[in-house]
């Protein structure tokens, strides 16, 4: 356990991220200079309101969404899948989280409970489909997913516009009946208040967030601790010792891709209850996207998720400063794709250093390999 | 005709931990083919790698055409007219025959290919080597002997004099084995040498003109084919020298452990890859099988473990378990050390202390209901790496970091520590150095005479006989014949594998 602990090691743990994070400054200032805007004063604008109390708030939000996102695509990604579906069964799980809890009203906690237990049923049931696919057709879960998106965004469209919908006098908006307040989820600002922050305009951070702190323990727990866990990630290592060892591949991608589903279901819900209320046509899209580079940048481990999740969220809720600028805010974009591929080529360098001083110590150990 | 075309001397080739070349030599003349017999493991491969610069030797000389040469890559050896045509072919199968052929040395005009002067020239070839093949036809619909001339001709088609095959006739059946050796003779004919590496000695001998025989590392001799018998080559292969097995104190229970009966496991083409086979293990007993690898023996551990669908009917300790899944009979008590331990035994990336739980995730000590028992893992695997040697830092080494008799010592103490009924062996000391091999015959003998069954697979006729008390052969996915080591030779054996009327 020394070893894993030592000053070197951590060192080395840190090194990937922030040699990133000064790649991806670097890259996102040449499209910067290109555009004729100077990168210190950019990201000094960014930075200044990025850490206002209220964009924090926000970053928390935004970074919760994209957390349980992530870990739903990081699911996928130790059993050697890839579920890019998570979009629409973010969506899909919304829908009709918001259809069916509208329907009734429950004692509050429960029916929470119950919304909460239906969104990620239908995540899961529409991750069921590109499973079974792969296990009865052989499919590739990455064709079929990112289909099952279209189909899956039509669907909803579809449904909302010509089933679910409620109209509100006086707005556009198209928007399913609203959640009766016993499902409701209050913001925490009063906590925030009794620590002396005072209220601002957007509101507190989603009380769902736990939902995702719950969901990251519980992500950690099954992956690492759990017989499932280390046959999932077994499968993804090498599938034929897996299969070899007993566990069963067929079963793994099901039961993998609806846990991913499962999950994907519930990343909206901070939103829903915390907030709108209610499935709005307005609902954000590409969380399932920006969840697939999360847990890339994560490395499909749940502290490094949570880290990466707030960043991307710090990006974008500081990038809107810019438009006031004069600058176009989709550099935050940017930056987040270089601040990713920078990390990815980060981690490779330091996983070969790694594996040289793993060599160094069989040497040391005499032991010839 | 008779002109050195290539000659290697006393080549020696040395990995960490094995000597896979002692001193070979080898002389192969213009218009003849040379054949290169001698068991798994005697260094065949390894020597017509050095020859064909994907490995350099530590010591020796290799001469082409009588000039000393030194090949730092295949594309070197290419250049100086070898080719090599692999055993597992390297086709792109959405291509044409003449893409293939031509592809990474496109013939141009003007900056395009000139498919023309390809084709001509293919064509050429065809006729000259007695190569029959439509050009144009689709890499994918063809059949395994159409795809070998295919290899052929790319290797000809880069100039090749000298051609290497690699055991080319596993892959064939015999109407294609002797399409091969029609096309053989056309090379020969045209004055190519063409060096022929096997161990299928009937074979062997209806196809060459002189043979070099490899032992442990080193050229036994050099004889005409016309001048021996299948019977004298099996005899230089492996050695007239008996093994010395320490005779057994204890004998077989009488109570089966495990039962196959007419186990079969079907094909792709028309052939079964395991057919009709039948045989019993008892508690205490080692049922060795021997024979040429390809010849059943991984199909028959998949069936036996759950990984392959068969026919027939198995019984393991009085339970039928031909339905049951790979999860239930491992957890019923079987041990299993897999033919390819770094694909199939171990999660190569991940520590030692994960690699204990593989295979053993669903019972105790690894899991209780359902939750990994971490810390009783950890120790674990400490505890198999101090009883069965295993050198490496500790629990949270990498199982990569390891070298492969260290990863098998690993493996076989995790099998070992569920005390299974019966363990299936696969090829349990390959690669492995000498002071690991003896170690873990050593576990095998004290795990069979405390009575565990054992099917030990092995490609080391030495170790089969050592440590079996009845040895089955294999050929073609049959048992072909049952033998007592006591009373058998290894020339008996030797012949029994590669002669199918044995």
């Amino acid at each position: 356990m020394s070893r894993r602990f030592s000053p070197q090691s951590i060192a080395l743990t840190l090194a990937a991220p922030l040699v990133a994070a000064v790649f991806g400054l670097g890259i996102s200032s040449i499209a910067l200079m290109i555009t004729h805007n100077s990168p210190l004063e950019t990201f000094r604008a960014m930075w200044d309101y990025g850490t206002q109390v209220g964009s924090l708030i926000e970053m928390v939000n935004l970074g919760a969404v994209y957390y349980i996102a992530a870990l739903a695509v990081a699911l996928t990604f130790k059993a050697g899948l890839f579920n890019i579906g998570v979009e629409s069964q973010i969506r899909l799980g919304a829908l009709f989280a918001a259809w069916i809890g509208a329907m009734f009203t429950l004692p509050p906690v429960l029916h929470v409970f119950v919304i909460l237990v239906v969104a990620s049923l239908v995540g899961a049931m529409w991750a069921f489909l590109p499973a079974l696919l792969k296990v009865k057709r052989g499919v590739s879960e990455v064709i079929s997913t990112i289909m099952l998106n279209s189909i899956g965004s039509a669907l909803s469209a579809y449904l909302l516009a010509d089933h679910f919908q409620q109209l509100v006098a006086g707005s556009n908006n198209v928007t399913t009946k609203p959640l009766p307040q016993s499902a409701w989820v209050p913001d925490l600002m009063s906590w925030l208040n009794r620590v002396g922050i005072k209220d601002v305009p957007g509101g507190g951070p989603y009380g769902l967030v736990f939902l995702a702190v719950a969901l990251g323990f519980l992500y950690s727990f099954i992956v690492n601790r759990t017989r499932f866990g280390f046959d999932l990630r077994a499968s993804g290592a090498s599938p034929t010792a897996a299969s070899v060892s007993g566990v069963n591949p067929k079963r793994m991608i099901i039961l993998a891709m609806m846990l991913s589903g499962a999950f994907a279901g519930l990343a909206m819900m901070p939103v829903m209850l915390g907030e709108s209320h209610a499935y709005t046509l307005g609902f954000r899209g590409g969380v399932g996207f920006t969840g697939i580079a999360i847990a890339l940048l994560g490395r499909n481990n749940a502290v490094g998720i949570a880290f990466s999740s707030l960043l991307f969220g710090f990006l974008e809720v500081s990038a809107r400063i810019l438009e006031l600028n004069g600058i176009a805010t989709e550099i935050y974009i940017i930056m987040q794709g270089a601040i990713l591929l920078s990390a990815v080529a980060a981690y490779e360098v330091v996983r070969r250093y790694r594996e040289t001083l793993n060599a160094r110590a069989l040497a040391r150990a005499g032991v010839t390999a | 005709m008779n002109e050195l075309a290539v000659e290697l001397r006393h080549i020696v080739k040395k990995f960490p931990g094995v000597v896979a070349n002692k001193d070979v030599s080898l002389k192969a003349r213009r218009g003849e083919v040379h054949a290169l017999v001698g068991e798994n493991g005697a260094g065949k491969s390894t020597v017509m790698k050095v020859l064909y610069g994907m490995q350099r030797p530590d010591a020796g000389e290799i001469l082409v055409d009588g000039q000393q040469v030194r090949f730092r890559t295949p594309a070197e050896a290419i250049a100086a007219g070898i080719g090599m045509v692999h055993q597992h072919f390297m086709l792109a199968d959405n291509f044409t025959v003449l893409e293939n052929v031509i592809l990474g040395s496109e013939p141009t005009k003007h900056g395009r290919i000139d498919t023309a002067a390809a084709r001509a020239r293919i064509l050429e070839m065809a006729a000259a080597y007695g190569l029959d093949i439509d050009p144009d036809a689709m890499v994918e619909n063809l059949g395994v002997g159409e795809r070998q001339r295919v290899e052929i001709l790319k290797v000809l088609y880069r100039g090749a004099k000298i051609l290497i095959f690699d055991e080319p006739t596993a892959v064939l059946v015999p109407q294609e084995v002797d399409e091969l050796f029609a096309a053989l003779q056309g090379l020969r004919a045209e004055g190519l040498s063409v060096i022929f590496i096997s161990h299928k000695l009937d074979e062997v001998l209806r196809v060459a003109d002189n043979v070099t025989v490899l032992r442990h590392g080193q050229t036994v001799a050099e004889v005409a084919a016309d001048s021996v018998t299948a019977q004298d080559l099996a005899e230089l292969m492996v050695g007239a020298e008996l093994p010395t097995a320490p005779p057994r104190s204890t004998v077989p229970h009488e109570r089966v452990v495990l039962s196959l009966q007419g186990i079969t496991v079907g094909g792709q083409g028309t052939r079964d890859l395991l057919h009709d086979v039948s045989f019993e293990i008892r508690a205490g007993e080692v049922v060795g099988i021997a024979g040429v690898e390809g010849n059943g023996q991984h199909e028959l551990i998949d069936a036996i473990i759950g990984l392959a669908p068969c026919q027939g009917t198995i019984v393991y300790n009085g339970t039928d378990i031909s339905r049951f899944s790979v999860a239930r009979r491992r957890d019923s008590g079987m041990g299993l050390i897999p033919e390819d331990r770094q694909r199939e035994a171990l999660l190569m990336g991940s520590a030692l202390w994960e690699n204990r739980m593989l295979g053993h995730q669903r019972s105790a000590p690894v899991a209780r209901h359902g939750v990994l028992q971490l810390k009783a893992v950890k120790a674990d695997a400490a505890v198999i790496m101090r009883e069965y040697d295993v050198r490496a830092p500790g629990p949270e080494t990498p199982a990569h970091a390891l070298s492969g008799g260290n990863q098998q010592k690993f493996i076989v103490g995790r099998e070992m520590s569920r005390q299974p009924s019966l363990l299936l062996a696969s090829h349990p000391t390959r690669g492995v150095d000498v002071g690991a091999q003896a170690a873990i015959w050593e576990e095998l003998r004290k795990a069979r005479d405390a009575g565990m069954a054992i099917l030990l697979i092995s490609a080391d006729l030495e170790e089969l006989m050592a440590m079996s008390d009845v040895i089955k052969v294999m050929l073609r996915g049959r048992i072909s014949g049952t033998f007592d080591p006591q009373r058998t030779t290894l020339e008996q054996l030797g012949v029994a594998m590669t002669v199918a009327s044995a």
